[in-house]
């Protein structure tokens, strides 16, 4: 086996045999995205929920086309009890509840929250216009065509996969880069490896290999998780452009956790410190949740962060459809924050922990 | 380090003694080429060790004061990675391992291995290449009686195939059965070189510990 391959298994071993270094590195942000997909799978406007009591016409003999068509905005119950209705209501359990009288369509519905009170009058009043139009027997003078247009809002999970991802990245690299500095200098298999014959770049490219394999792992499962169905992530025509966004994100992550490494004598105050330096650059980088409504100087600081940059990048190639245009200039910014940070970890890297 | 001078004939058992901070780490990584000597050279089989030499590096082995494994690795897994790093053959490998007696530990991991077999381990791994000239920093510090005998013998079967062993230790009786020539060194200076038996006969004493305390005191080191 060449020194390189060697090296390579040797990492790959301890890294697989370390129970909670997987945990981290795999496990814990995929429960991220499985959680968060779940929960925000519905953030769209909600259904208005109204429970009609006994027959009321114009939802009873409304035609088949029109009640599909409403299927999306309206839910519609049957019940029996009206007075229990009107308490359900009242607890905010359903939107509103209707039921006919002497020819009139009553609704009541709670004010408390003032935009599902709108939607549930407007559904039922364009519900009741509609049926007296048919009731005239003519053409309506009127007629609304409509057409959805591309959605660019976007999606929860499509927005939830880059980012979680990109956090992923950064935690894998960043925490496998430190640990191994810190790790192999304490234990003295840095000056082991000076003195065997091999070149330093065997060692640094077998780290930078496994470390890459570990980021398209990463890619991989959040990728085939992210597809199913369930989730419904649809990847754009330039999704693959992620895997090298994946690769300079993952070095200039790698440099960040160098830098780390250099500066901590222990596996203790790497770990504090890449907590504190990769938390923070995950929130302000919009891995959880978006950033458009934070403060104009927290906006500034996220625009230095390596991460805010690949996440923008990896939802505009994944989920926005976009290509080279969007993905080279943060590779090369990426690549650029990689070379420097690991230039000033050299000058602070030391053989033994002082 | 202050103008510390000696040579070190091939095939010989050479041992460097001080007590604790005397330099005698600091002299071995300086020999080895893991540190550049602010004056002066050292030469390794005839060259210099600063600046650093893969081909060199082939012919020496080195044993580190610390066990220097992979995490996580088992015994055998450790030398197989060393042995890739000299481009040696994992049979070789589990050659060297059956030598020290670890072919029944091959599958335990560093850390669940004791202090005499993860020594043991630790020579295996720097021998495995089958080096002209070994290394040993403390080689026996932390071992049980049992576990020293081991190892003595284990160096012994090293020099007498007509490899040169360097070692350094704390411990003289090791140094007077062992070594063909000692040097003892403190605060960065080599005091005196020569076979055990001769310095104890200049010195008119009974042991090498004897000789030690004599030219080095009696006070408490760090």
């Amino acid at each position: 086996m060449s020194a390189f391959r060697s090296l390579s298994r040797a990492m790959v071993l301890g890294l697989l045999r370390d129970r909670t270094a997987v945990f981290f590195m795999l496990i814990f942000p995929l429960m991220f995205l499985a959680l968060f997909g779940a929960l925000f799978q519905d953030s769209g406007v909600p259904r208005s929920s109204v429970v009609q009591i006994g027959n009321v016409a114009v939802l009873d003999d409304m035609p088949e086309e029109q009640r599909a068509a409403l299927g999306d905005a309206l839910e519609v119950t049957r019940s029996g009890d009206r007075a229990r209705a009107i308490e359900q209501v009242s607890d905010g359990d359903v939107d509103a509840v209707v039921w006919e009288e002497d020819g009139r369509v009553q609704l009541r519905y709670s004010a408390a929250d003032a935009a599902r009170a709108g939607t549930v009058q407007g559904l039922m009043q364009s519900i009741v216009q509609s049926a007296n139009v048919e009731a005239t027997g003519q053409e309506p003078a009127f007629t609304l065509t409509t057409d959805r247009v591309e959605d660019r809002s976007v999606k929860a999970i499509q927005f939830l996969t880059p980012g979680l991802l990109g956090w992923a990245v950064a935690m894998g690299a960043s925490f496998m880069s430190a640990f191994t500095l810190v790790n192999w200098r304490k234990r003295r298999i840095l000056r082991r490896l000076w003195l065997a014959p091999i070149k330093p770049s065997t060692v640094i490219s077998a780290r930078i290999g496994v470390s890459l394999a570990l980021a398209f792992v990463q890619v991989a499962i959040f990728l085939a998780i992210a597809t199913i169905p369930f989730y419904g992530l649809q990847l754009t025509g330039s999704w693959w452009l992620s895997i090298p966004l994946v690769a300079c994100g993952t070095l200039a992550f790698m440099s960040i956790g160098l830098l780390i490494g250099a500066w901590a004598n222990s596996d203790e105050a790497a770990n504090g410190a890449l907590q504190v330096v990769i938390m923070p650059m995950a929130f302000l980088s919009g891995s959880f949740f978006p950033t458009d409504e934070m403060p104009g100087w927290l906006n500034a600081i996220s625009t230095v962060l390596p991460l805010k940059h690949l996440n923008e990048a990896m939802m505009d190639v994944l989920s926005r459809g976009e290509s080279w245009g969007a993905a080279l200039p943060v590779m090369g910014a990426l690549l650029l924050f990689a070379a420097v940070v690991t230039a000033i970890a050299a000058r602070l890297f030391r053989w033994d922990t002082a | 380090m202050d103008g510390v001078t000696f040579e070190v004939e091939r095939g010989e058992f050479y041992g460097i003694l001080g007590p604790n901070g005397a330099g005698k780490t600091t002299t071995l990584e300086i020999v080895e080429g893991l540190r550049e000597p602010d004056e002066g050279t050292a030469l390794l089989l005839g060259e210099p060790s600063w600046p650093r030499k893969p081909e060199l590096l082939r012919r020496i082995g080195v044993q580190l004061q610390a066990s220097a494994f992979f995490e996580k690795l088992t015994a055998r897994e450790q030398i197989h990675t060393f042995a890739a790093l000299y481009g040696v053959s994992a049979d070789r490998a589990d050659a060297m391992l059956e030598t020290v007696g670890l072919t029944e530990k091959k599958d335990v991991r560093d850390d669940k291995l004791s202090g005499g077999q993860a020594q043991r381990l630790s020579i295996a791994c720097a021998l495995v290449h089958d080096p002209e000239l070994v290394f040993l920093d403390e080689p026996t510090t932390g071992l049980d009686p049992q576990a020293r005998r081991n190892l003595w013998d284990l160096l012994r079967g090293i020099n007498s195939t007509g490899r040169t062993v360097v070692l350094t230790t704390h411990y003289m009786d090791e140094a007077e059965l062992l070594c063909d020539r000692v040097a003892i060194m403190d605060a960065g200076r080599i005091l005196r070189v020569g076979p055990p038996a001769d310095l104890v006969r200049e010195l008119g004493v009974d042991t090498l510990e004897d000789v030690f305390l004599q030219l080095t005191g009696r006070e408490y080191r760090e």
